[in-house]
């Protein structure tokens, strides 16, 4: 199952840079149905909203990071180059998924909504956590470096192990815990306009993981509960329909060795967030309130 | 072999409301998903949930409504229990900590959408689905139910009786993607399909790119039958250059339509004189292609949607998620300037057919949500109606597999004795597998259930294990070719014919033609090949898998279509531009019959608890 792999390195990369060239030479080796698929990519190229879509000749020059952990050859980790014709609006997911369709099919890396609301494709691009899909390839230097998230094991190409990020966000009492219910089942909590503005940036995260591998104490404590985790914490705390007893419950468990104080407020979270969510900010609070909490005998 | 009583088969809206339920019933559940659950496609559902809960409204006129928008192809029984328990379900969601947006008085706000004669759809900002996801998802941590994430479920274990009828589903066979093992699972009580929609039929659509209709395809083979999959729903405000949803939410608040001469056309041109903007999405979408294609398009390809108007507090208030999409997708700031949109795929309306309480012809195989087809949306679903729909129905899904009664279901499923055969549909070209040798219909996911001779398998365990030697073989002819072709290469052909032929305007010459390039996809796949030899992560594999489901539903949706010589809905056709009540109040049911599709009608139940919808002319 697993042999054929020195040669087809060897032959995968030659035939990139070939098929790179031009767009002749890329059907070339195909078996089916080449003729309506460059006809078919002429017309999508068209049609992507008007502009000069495909510049003649030119493509954007991406480098990826592969590694496969079985199979001879790829054991080794490694750069592909991967070069993809320059089309408007071209996002670097696009960029990815274009290299896999057309000339590897290899390439192994999550995405799923296209739409940067489903967390899956965050990556290292050009030295930063980024989601692909939300990524214009244009705004970029290249040759465009794409990576799998650093400080996360490696599962294949640009695959991370997430066990250890889903892990920290369970460790925090992820829902809901009110103290009472309203009265009868049509009735809803009440939480006003103000509460709800307070928590609306919190509950946007999309659990793609970038803050947590930009953190410089994640990367070195294993036990710190992280960005996501602690503003997952933030989000029950702060709202009001929880009550007064719960959120000092749910300080106790931020104010622990491996809870909110390990934060140095670097800001890399903050940075790095693909929905703009205030991670840094959002810790701070949490500390304050911890230390409030702690002098309550005032 | 792992054993649960119930098996949930998806992580999104409706396979997590179904385990829940299950869980609440006593029942050992575990849901089996090829993502992780919050990376699931209902988390990029925008606008909200329809439910009844304000003075004013009620349930019934809540039913009314999505009759009406149904073009009178939804099953009362189907429709009035959506609209009767949508409310506890909705207000449900609020006790589980679901951030809805807020009125002063605290309580959860509620908006005008499409088609709706209250503005009864229940939001949370631009981005209800994701906070129902992510809620959702929360109370299955809380209940610690097991989650098998990033198992890809390749087939069903069923039974293999000759009559569809009398087969069984014991559990599914999955693919533990990180591994490549390849493992049986038993399902005691039943197996709940929740696998969403079947959007990567074509190229220019909102799915995610995981939407490939596995469920339903996996449910159609083993022999339950398909219901009304012609009725595609197009989305009138799409993004042109990757079909990014933009919420009716923007039409709701009051955001204007116009053609490049600046007309505000659904006015302008008569599409929707009392309703406008807000007509069903059928009829916005036909009205912008109209548009196009009488030359007041932009640049021959789309429309404006302007919502400046509103203010930047209220966009950001309610819309601010809009505002994102806008400028990551398409490079505008709506604040500034006018939204471009375009018609593009949204909602699959058909699905596995099913009853009230989930359940399918398959004792013990059940499907909920997007995949399922129950009916609530007929031809035309409302905006707000199908986030309603997963909670209603997963929910009732989840108890009766573990095992509540929720008394006898209205809806009849299968061959009963009012169906209605088909006779002669005129195709170009057989539908259905292509006849091979043994080996290759292993590759191909297809062999029939009794094929293989001998007794008929019935037992429990034997039936997974089968099931999972079966898929073993079948993976292994995909790896074991060293050349061939590329699943990339198909699905690009199946999905670009697709969007020329059964798309928002459809004639016979284009759906002949698509099932003329079905076919050709279809026996291609004969010589499909897995590149990638590795067992770690291979997408290269789980890709081939789902495009064969693609071809199955593809050619579902297209049958359904040329067959149906009315215009209903979502379904335009340019030969027949009348609704043909006295010929086609029924359901177009499609059945695999040992690799042959199986065209038969059942008829539409207008009949509700204590009224009778009758067909009206549909305006807005």
């Amino acid at each position: 199952m697993s042999t054929q792999v020195p040669e087809e390195k060897e032959q995968s990369e030659t035939e990139q840079e070939v098929n790179a060239e031009t767009e002749a030479e890329i059907s070339e080796g195909a078996s089916y149905g080449d003729q309506r698929r460059d006809q078919r990519d002429a017309q999508r190229r068209q049609s992507v909203s008007g502009a000069p879509a495909d510049i003649e000749g030119e493509s954007f020059r991406l480098k990826v990071f592969r590694y496969d952990p079985e199979v001879e050859g790829k054991m080794e980790p490694r750069f592909d180059d991967f070069a993809v014709p320059k089309q408007k609006g071209m996002t670097v997911l696009d960029a990815l998924i274009y290299a896999r369709d057309r000339y590897d099919t290899t390439l192994t890396f999550r995405h799923s909504c296209r739409q940067a609301v489903c967390g899956s494709d965050a990556l290292f691009i050009n030295g930063r956590q980024r989601l692909g899909c939300q990524t214009q390839i244009s705004d970029l230097e290249e040759p465009v470096r794409v990576e799998p998230l650093p400080h996360q094991d490696v599962v294949k190409d640009l695959v991370v192990d997430m066990e250890h990020f889903y892990d920290q966000m369970h460790a925090v009492e992820p829902f809901f815990q009110p103290e009472e219910d309203p009265d009868g089942d049509l009735e809803e909590y009440r939480q006003t306009r103000e509460n709800r503005e307070k928590i609306k940036m919190s509950t946007r995260c999309i659990w793609c993981g970038a803050c947590m591998s930009s953190c410089n104490i994640a990367a070195g404590d294993n036990q710190y509960l992280g960005p996501a985790a602690i503003n997952k914490a933030y989000r029950f705390a702060m709202d009001e329909r929880e009550g007064e007893n719960m959120k000092e419950h749910r300080l106790n468990v931020m104010d622990q060795e491996h809870g909110v104080w390990r934060c140095q407020t670097q800001f890399s979270c903050t940075n790095v967030c693909p929905k703009d969510i205030p991670l840094t900010e959002h810790i701070q609070e949490l500390k304050r309130e911890a230390v409030k909490q702690n002098l309550k005998f005032w | 072999m792992h054993e649960h009583d119930v098996l949930v088969i998806g992580g999104g809206g409706a396979g997590l409301r179904a385990a829940i339920a299950a869980h609440e019933e006593g029942a050992d559940v575990a849901i089996v998903t090829k993502l992780h659950p919050v990376r699931s496609h209902t988390g990029a559902a925008e606008g909200g949930i329809n439910a009844a809960i304000r003075e004013g409204d009620d349930w019934e006129l809540h039913a009314y409504d999505t009759m009406k928008g149904s073009d009178y192809l939804g099953d009362a029984p189907a429709i009035e229990t959506l609209a009767q328990d949508s409310p506890e379900e909705t207000v449900q969601l609020e006790h589980w900590g679901m951030p809805f947006s807020r009125e002063d008085d605290g309580r959860v706000s509620q908006r005008p959408f499409g088609g709706l004669s209250f503005p009864r759809t229940t939001y949370a900002g631009a981005e209800t689905g994701h906070h129902l996801l992510h809620v959702m998802y929360e109370q299955v941590v809380k209940r610690g139910i097991q989650v098998y994430d990033e198992w890809y479920v390749s087939n069903l274990a069923v039974t293999d009786h000759d009559d569809a009828e009398d087969r069984e589903c014991h559990g599914v066979v999955a693919y533990d993607i990180k591994t490549g093992a390849v493992e049986g699972f038993k399902a005691r009580n039943g197996v709940i399909l929740a696998t969403g929609g079947t959007g990567q039929v074509y190229d220019h659509t909102t799915n995610a790119v995981a939407n490939t209709g596995d469920g339903a395809a996996m449910a159609y083979r083993a022999g339950v039958p398909l219901e009304d999959m012609e009725f595609v729903q197009f989305h009138p405000t799409t993004l042109p250059s990757t079909g990014v949803l933009i919420s009716e939410g923007v039409r709701g608040e009051g955001g204007i339509l116009y053609n490049s001469e600046g007309e505000r056309f659904m006015f302008e041109y008569g599409y929707a004189n009392n309703a406008g903007e807000l007509a069903s999405r059928d009829v916005v979408s036909r009205a912008e292609l109209t548009e196009v294609n009488a030359g007041r398009g932009v640049e021959d390809e789309y429309v404006y949607l302007d919502m400046r108007h509103l203010g930047e507090e209220r966009i950001t208030d309610r819309l601010e998620n809009i505002l994102h999409l806008a400028r990551d997708f398409e490079g505008v700031d709506a604040l500034e300037e006018p939204m471009p949109v375009k018609p593009g795929q949204h909602y699959e309306m058909g699905g596995i057919e099913t009853d009230e309480n989930g359940e399918t012809l398959i004792d013990g195989l059940y499907a909920a949500g997007e995949c399922a087809c129950v009916s609530v949306h007929g031809s035309n679903r409302l905006g707000g109606n199908a986030l309603p729909e997963l909670i209603v129905f997963g929910a009732r899904a989840g108890r009766h597999a573990a095992g509540a009664d929720l008394g006898e279901a209205e809806i009849t499923k299968g061959k009963t004795a009012e169906i209605e055969e088909e006779d002669g549909l005129d195709t170009p070209v057989e539908p259905g597998a292509v006849p091979s040798g043994d080996d290759e219909a292993v590759a191909d996911g297809s062999d029939d259930v009794a094929a293989d001779g001998g007794a008929a398998v019935v037992d429990p365990d034997e039936t997974v294990r089968r099931a999972v030697e079966r898929e073993r073989t079948r993976i292994e002819e995909l790896m074991q070719k060293d050349e061939g072709i590329k699943h990339s290469d198909l699905r690009a052909d199946l999905q670009q014919s697709m969007t020329e032929n059964v798309n928002v305007f459809r004639n016979e010459d284009g759906l002949k033609q698509a099932l003329e390039d079905i076919r050709e996809v279809r026996e291609a796949y004969q010589d499909v090949y897995v590149n990638d030899p590795s067992r770690t992560f291979n997408t290269d594999l789980i890709h081939t898998i789902e495009t064969r489901n693609l071809i199955d539903l593809a050619e579902a949706i297209t049958l359904g279509a040329l067959a149906r010589d009315e215009f209903r809905g979502a379904h335009w056709r340019q030969e027949h531009q009348e609704r043909k009540d006295d010929e086609w109040l029924k359901h177009t049911m499609l059945s695999w019959n040992d690799g042959t599709p199986e065209l038969w009608y059942k008829p539409v139940i207008l009949e509700g608890e204590d009224k009778t919808y009758e067909p009206k002319e549909r305006s807005y």
